[in-house]
């Protein structure tokens, strides 16, 4: 037992324990806060790992950008601040899936690496991964910018209903979906 | 290290994703599990990546055994996973909001599936 194994150990139970918060919890903006907390232990255990790089855009990215916009979601559609008591489903054909799943791969998992000891890996610094990703990984990297742009401009399209609409009688329409297609383009 | 510490809390998040998915009605709690399950196997690329790897130096180089020529091949999957979450949580959260403009609701189990005359159809016809 390390210094290493005692931080894995310390983290990973803060991120379950987070975790289980946030799939228990009855407020809606405390849940996106233990998720807060758990991904912060998750880039925690990427730091420990020597994931260096992936640990700081977990933080950036996960912590920053994701965590705000669910809570961004959960003010704009009127959430309830307080404990609400219809947030749940009823817990048994979920527990039996959810704990099957989780004790399963553990298990699973357990009995794969036993009470091995590795090596630690080289540090993934943002050097050598930037090496790693614009050589062997460029083609992957350029389809995902182009997932990206997918997602942002069908993220624009679904959330303004006045573009692409089919009007039941086109008398009165102001905006053609014809006319449309290029300010999407845009946005 | 022993990897079986950050490969046992990647498989409890993993099931605590699917119980979130399952158990939540709210669709924002929703996407907050499925958060859950996506970092459960981060967490297991970035492991393998790490221990594995290291583990397989002395492994005789052939077609099946040997794992990938690139090192830090897992680090860089799971950067692709961080941005293929956002980008779902981008879209996930414009349906759910155009939903809720629609609907005034964002419990995920009334949902119609099939399409139902209502009034908000009558002035966006999808």
């Amino acid at each position: 037992m390390t210094v290493a194994d005692a931080l894995l150990l310390a983290l990973g139970a803060v991120a379950v324990g987070s975790g289980f918060l946030v799939v228990t919890s009855v407020h809606l903006v405390r849940a996106g806060l233990y998720l807060v907390i758990s991904l912060g232990a998750i880039a925690g255990l990427y730091l420990v790992l020597g994931a260096e790089l992936v640990a700081w855009v977990q933080v950036l990215v996960y912590v920053g950008a994701v965590v705000v916009l669910l809570l961004f979601a959960v003010m704009l559609t009127r959430a309830p601040i307080g404990a609400s008591k219809d947030l749940d489903r009823p817990a048994t054909p979920a527990l039996l899936i959810g704990g099957g799943v989780g004790l399963g791969l553990a298990v699973l998992l357990v009995d794969a690496f036993r009470w091995t000891i590795y090596p630690q890996a080289e540090t993934g610094t943002a050097e050598r991964m930037g090496e790693q990703i614009f050589g062997a990984w460029v083609l992957p990297f350029e389809v995902l910018s182009i997932l990206l742009l997918a997602a942002l401009v069908g993220a624009i399209v679904l959330s303004r209903p006045d573009l692409g609409a089919r009007r039941p009688a086109p008398v009165t329409a102001d905006v053609s979906s014809e006319a449309s297609v290029p300010e999407t383009a845009e946005g | 290290m022993h990897a079986v510490i950050p490969y046992v809390t990647a498989a409890l998040l993993f099931g605590l994703g699917v119980y979130g998915v399952l158990r939540r009605r709210n669709a924002i709690l929703v996407l907050m599990a499925v958060e859950l399950m996506l970092n459960g196997v981060n967490l297991i690329f970035v492991t393998a990546d790490a221990t594995i790897r290291s583990a397989l130096v002395g492994v005789q180089v052939e077609a099946w055994a040997y794992p990938n020529g690139e090192p830090h091949a897992g680090a860089v999957f799971a950067l692709f996973v961080i941005v293929l979450a956002a980008a779902e949580v981008g879209v996930g959260l414009a349906i759910v909001l155009q939903y809720y403009r629609l609907r005034q609701a964002v419990v995920v189990d009334e949902v119609a599936l099939h399409h139902e005359p209502h009034p908000a159809d009558e002035q966006v016809a999808s």
